[in-house]
């Protein structure tokens, strides 16, 4: 289960915002959506544990992520949560296969050499284990990119815009595989994005409101 | 993957700008290291030369002087003084022990020292083969000087006049008087390895032959009397015992005479009272070699501030680098954040990288600094005035390595701090 209850998160310039209530069972799979400015990415950022609310209870599972130290949420966030940018923010300075140990080291967990060309194999892209990140092509950067936040097998994957850039068929090809690769970790996928092509592919949706 | 691997990941990334600053680092630790290095081999082998040797008695001139010229054989004597007068500090009541030098002559740039066997016995020199002298024109090298003219027992060699230092010495040889090497002594890390040691007669002997109007000692009597001197050699205590009658007439001369005291009370009024003996001068290796050592310390001191510029440009350029690449990392670590990382975690490896930079530099810098100092030495050792090698480690270079780390933390602590405060819903919010 993934949910918040009662938040309302205030902006540094003194903005607050108020979240419905929400939740998801376990392996389902949402779309955030709405327009800019609505709360989409607060919302992503609170349910990943990278930003505490003001007020309101955050769950997964049985944690209650604003209850957590600052060290347990950061040791959380890393075995638990998987998350994808729009920008991908892939290491420059590690190639692809370090890329995806880093997120083994910070996450405390073992760095299998197998599990991680295993992981790169089932995206398709085990032939640039080696590479850096800038002789990627997109789309390999974004598998990369995804395979980095599957890589701890977490129990909730979080996605913040990763298709209002691409075209339609690239579009498609991402959504397809974050719900296939959410499929195989039986993760609760939650797609944050104003992109109405994303809507119909999955099968729920929260709506949020434009901030008034 | 660890801290240190993601640090080296950076740092060669940015392979170019880390490898400027681990340069600069490592020169500015290389001129820190050299410096304490020659300081300590210096000063070291200065208290080495000086020891046990409470003062000495020379002719009349600078003290630094005298003292440069009979106890580290690397100045011009400041002349002679005559033979009873040397006798009577002798046997004076004050002094426990002397040893008597007489200069003039060298070889192949080696000073040739008229002395007795326990101004051998001082350094702790022993024959490495052969035997001490027993008799005149009989002499015994140093180690250094058998190494370098190739001289062994049993070899002859003429001293020439003059001992300025160099090969190239202008002075006239004493062909018609050759000494006979009967012994070579071992490295005893002193000026006694590069010095030639002879009988006190001998070095009479060969003047009295060669000039009207030499170092000293001349015409008939010098040369007459082999079996006297050799008497005198035998018992190893020079003259006191046969020529004391000779009084002022003498023309003989000694250069300089080393004595120990009998009590420390003898440092308040043996000095004053030899000072005041007309030719005589007195001079404290400890007071001179002291002020050679202060002398020299405003130079070094000069250089070592030099060292320390560079080791602090070194630090302003990785700080100055870190806090430029990370304009650019926010990304990388706010990413960091998000798989896990906590912010001691950021700032660690902010911190590890700089250090890995200085522990680098520091490291480069010393062996720069050991072969420096090993190549600076062998250049001294053609001019012989001095051994210094860059084989010698100092528990200072430990603190060096330190204080270039602890450089590269001072350095690394703003970026790491602003690592630290990465604020991952903000940068990544902005991140598009």
């Amino acid at each position: 289960m993934l949910g918040i209850r009662d938040v309302t998160h205030r902006y540094r310039d003194g903005t607050t915002i108020t979240l419905p209530n929400w939740q998801a069972q376990d392996g389902e799979h949402w779309a955030l959506l709405g327009p800019s400015g609505s709360g989409k990415t607060t919302l992503l950022h609170i349910l990943g544990g990278l930003l505490r609310p003001q007020r309101g209870q955050v769950f997964i599972g049985e944690r209650r992520l604003d209850q957590l130290g600052e060290r347990a949420l950061d040791q959380f966030r890393g075995q638990h949560i998987g998350v994808v940018f729009q920008t991908l923010h892939l290491v420059d300075a590690l190639t692809v296969e370090n890329n995806l140990r880093l997120a083994r080291y910070f996450a405390g967990l073992s760095q299998d050499r197998n599990q991680i060309l295993e992981v790169l194999d089932r995206l398709g892209v085990a032939e640039v284990a080696r590479h850096h990140p800038h002789r990627l092509s997109q789309g390999q950067a974004q598998r990369v990119a995804l395979a980095r936040a599957i890589i701890n097998e977490p129990a909730v994957i979080l996605a913040d815009e990763p298709t209002s850039a691409l075209d339609d068929k690239t579009c498609q090809q991402v959504l397809e595989l974050l719900t296939a690769q959410a499929l195989a970790c039986h993760a609760t996928l939650v797609i944050a994005t104003h992109d109405a092509r994303v809507r119909g592919v999955l099968e729920h949706a929260l709506e949020l409101e434009p901030a008034e | 993957m660890n801290l240190f691997r993601l640090s080296l990941a950076y740092l060669r990334r940015n392979a170019l700008s880390a490898l400027l600053n681990v340069l600069l680092l490592a020169l500015g630790i290389a001129t820190i290291t050299v410096l304490l290095l020659f300081s300590y081999q210096v000063e070291q082998r200065l208290t080495r030369d000086a020891a046990d040797i409470d003062m000495v008695v020379g002719a009349k001139g600078s003290p630094m002087q005298l003292i440069l010229s009979s106890v580290f054989h690397i100045d011009v004597p400041t002349g002679n003084i005559p033979l009873h007068e040397a006798r009577w500090v002798q046997n004076h009541p004050l002094v426990a022990g002397t040893i008597p030098l007489a200069l003039g002559d060298s070889y192949r740039g080696f000073r040739i020292v008229g002395t007795t066997p326990r101004y051998v016995r001082h350094y702790g020199g022993a024959p490495a083969g052969g035997s001490l002298w027993d008799d005149d024109m009989e002499a015994v090298l140093g180690a250094r000087v058998a190494e370098r003219t190739g001289l062994g027992v049993g070899d002859r060699f003429a001293g020439v006049h003059g001992i300025t230092g160099g090969e190239a010495v202008g002075g006239e040889v004493h062909e018609d008087h050759p000494y006979t090497v009967t012994g070579v002594l071992r490295h005893t890390n002193s000026v006694l390895d590069r010095l030639i040691l002879v009988s006190v007669p001998s070095v009479w002997k060969v003047h009295g032959y060669d000039h009207e109007a030499g170092l000293g000692p001349e015409h008939e009597h010098a040369g007459g009397r082999p079996a006297q001197d050799g008497a005198v050699d035998g018992n190893g205590d020079a003259q006191s015992d046969d020529e004391g009658a000779q009084g002022p007439d003498d023309e003989r001369e000694l250069t300089a005479l080393l004595v120990q005291y009998q009590s420390p009370l003898a440092a308040v009024t043996l000095p004053r009272v030899i000072n005041s003996r007309g030719p005589l001068q007195a001079a404290a290796p400890a007071y001179e070699t002291a002020r050679l050592m202060q002398m020299m310390g405003i130079g070094l001191d000069t250089l070592r501030a030099f060292g320390w510029v560079l080791v602090i440009a070194a630090g302003l350029g990785v700080f100055i680098g870190l806090y430029n690449a990370l304009k650019d990392r926010r990304y990388d670590l706010a990413q960091m954040r998000t798989l896990g990382a906590s912010r001691r975690r950021l700032f660690n490896h902010i911190l590890t990288e700089a250090i890995m930079l200085a522990v680098m530099g520091a490291l480069l810098g010393l062996a720069l600094g050991h072969v420096a100092a090993e190549v600076l030495g062998q250049s001294f050792r053609q001019t012989q005035q001095l051994e210094i090698t860059g084989a010698v480690f100092l528990t200072q270079e430990l603190w060096l390595v330190g204080l270039a780390v602890a450089v590269g933390i001072v350095a690394a602590v703003i970026p790491a701090v602003q690592a630290y405060r990465t604020d991952i819903a903000e940068t990544l919010g902005r991140g598009r």
